[in-house]
């Protein structure tokens, strides 16, 4: 009977995927991530720059509305707000800033050491902003003891649902194409939803304690850097960068 | 008295469709479609042995519904089988299969709409089968009555047909829109009510502005055409209670419809006046196709006889008013 169910959803998603021009990936099959030149090369350290900054809050300090879980007991007790506008003094947290333009396809960029991974601890998920090389896993895991739904919703990659019924699962997603940001939900959760920012290569922080992001190992050049918040949107700034450089750049957002 | 049983399972089914209605609506109100990624798993576990205590968040909306479906499924299989075994009238089983198809393929749109991540052109196509699949079951219910079977002097008026079947049609669009409205997250594409962003027209549009603006006219249509037909059979068929029943009924339901309409909006689209706007749509499509089926009683028996009572001839159409 659970073997049949199975063959029964398989079949019938292939045949009406199939029907519908395979709809259920957004029609995004190919990777849009750049491709390096031929004549291509690893940064130098040696001369290397960097970018430190901050994302400031201007303006009064927005409430975040109580999460009431009360839905599922396994989520815990415990008062939780929601995480859209966190301000940490004077600056604003979880705001995803990367270098959106200027690094051409003349450099060579080491595969990330670190995996990048989401957990879903106490039914929110940590972080609620973490950024992931196009092409490189994210681990998504499940540390609750409680079921949940990692719902995926890109615009430029494949769209997914996955199941996570027992505490300690996990599983990874690998984003092929760049895109800033790509929103995480947990339909069981209503309330649960983080953001990942997918860029192919090296050059991207989530603003943390009072702001502060930092760029480091850039290649001297011109840069196009943007900062990406969750509701506030976008906002960029141009940089140059010699040789050993450092630079600060202040972005500022407020309410519309 | 076999007969009468079977009229009676009948209603329940139809019964049935409507919690089963309910539950869907739930399901889309709340955000939960897709609570459950698989399907026809349940989190990898058969969906009948998915155990209670993991049914949390909107998993409960969701599994709920799809319980119920399976439920309304069965009870049909046996529908179409005992109509199949007792009715002597041919297009009456054939209705009985048709409801089963209906479940069947309706299940399957359920089931592919989440497998799709919910287009809103699969979930509108299940919301609009669900309500072809209430009508089915609802004419069952209907033709196979003792009130249906034994009718004395069925009414005879082509105006009554023309005016409830049109009602009937615009019910079910709008119903449709509603649905499309509703897949497209565009309940609240207009935020006030009466009005449109504080004017009759709304001053800005985009395609969720347009389906949102566009059930309010429906709404509007959807009103007219039920007065128009109500006021039509307590004028001229006012003591045929088979008609005035449903023709006030009808009425009734209309306006409960646009007040939680706009409860709806004044709410914020709450999770349970949204689901009970789309039962009570369910409710006025039901009513409407009651009145619709016993204006045309009359046409029914010249083109389907013989049915086992001897019925008397029809009421002329002209001076039918009693």
């Amino acid at each position: 009977m659970f073997r049949t169910h199975k063959v029964l959803g398989v079949a019938l998603a292939v045949a009406l995927a199939a029907a519908c021009g395979g709809s259920g990936e957004s029609g995004k099959s190919a990777s849009s991530a750049r491709k390096p030149a031929p004549d291509a090369k690893k940064v130098d350290p040696a001369t290397a720059a960097t970018i430190k900054g901050k994302v400031l809050w201007e303006g009064k300090e927005p409430a975040n509305p109580v999460i009431k879980m009360g839905s599922d007991p396994a989520c815990g007790t415990g008062e939780l707000h929601a995480e859209t506008y966190v301000v940490d003094q004077g600056g604003l947290k979880n705001v995803f800033v990367y270098v959106k333009d200027g690094l051409g396809n003349k450099w060579l960029f080491d595969p990330p050491t670190d995996a990048a991974t989401i957990d879903q601890k106490s039914c929110h998920y940590v972080p609620h902003v973490v950024g992931v090389r196009a092409g490189s896993p994210l681990e998504v895991i499940n540390s609750d003891a409680t079921l949940h739904n990692v719902h995926g919703m890109p615009k430029e990659n494949r769209e997914f649902n996955q199941g996570q019924p027992l505490q300690g699962m996990s599983h990874k997603v690998t984003f092929e194409n760049p895109e800033v940001l790509i929103p995480f939900k947990c339909d069981v959760h209503s309330w649960m939803n983080a953001y990942v920012g997918v860029v192919d290569h090296p050059y991207f922080a989530v603003s943390g304690a009072g702001g502060a992001f930092e760029l480091r190992g850039l290649p001297p050049g011109t840069y196009t850097i943007e900062a990406v918040h969750e509701k506030l949107g976008r906002q960029t700034q141009s940089v140059t960068l010699g040789e050993k450089d450092s630079k600060e750049l202040t972005f500022s957002f407020k309410m519309p | 008295m076999i007969e009468r049983w079977h009229h009676r399972y009948a209603a329940l089914v139809a019964a049935c469709t409507v919690l089963l209605i309910a539950a869907g609506g739930m399901v889309t109100s709340t955000d939960s479609g897709l609570s459950v990624p698989d399907w026809p798993t349940t989190y990898g576990w058969n969906m009948f042995t998915f155990p209670l205590s993991k049914w949390v968040g909107g998993i409960r909306y969701e599994h709920s519904h799809r319980l119920i479906a399976s439920t309304v499924g069965f009870l049909t299989i046996i529908l179409a089988i005992w109509t199949w075994k007792v009715e002597p009238r041919a297009w009456v089983r054939k209705l009985g299969f048709a409801a089963l198809g209906a479940v069947i393929l309706q299940g399957l749109l359920g089931g592919l709409t989440v497998l799709l991540f919910l287009p809103p052109a699969v979930s509108v196509g299940h919301a609009g089968l669900a309500q072809i699949f209430f009508c089915l079951t609802l004419t069952l219910a209907i033709v196979t009555s003792p009130g249906w079977k034994n009718a004395v002097q069925p009414v005879d008026d082509p105006t009554l047909r023309r005016i409830a079947a049109l009602t009937t049609a615009l019910v079910y669009t709008q119903i449709l829109i509603g649905a499309t409205m509703r897949h497209n997250n565009a309940g609240l594409a207009i935020p006030d009510f009466p009005f449109a962003f504080g004017h009759v027209i709304p001053p800005v549009w985009n395609a969720k502005v347009a389906i949102h603006f566009a059930h309010r006219v429906g709404a509007m249509a959807v009103t007219i055409a039920i007065l128009a037909t109500s006021s039509h059979v307590l004028y001229h068929h006012r003591r045929r209670r088979d008609l005035v029943r449903p023709a006030v009924l009808l009425v009734a339901f209309v306006c409960v419809q646009i007040a939680l309409g706009a409860f709806v909006i004044w709410s914020g689209k709450d999770p349970v006046i949204n689901t009970a706007h789309v039962v009570n749509g369910a409710a006025v499509l039901g009513t409407s196709l009651v009145l619709t089926l016993r204006a045309f009683r009359a046409g029914f028996e010249r083109a389907v006889q013989p049915i086992r009572t001897p019925i008397a001839p029809p009421v002329a159409a002209q001076g039918a008013r009693s």
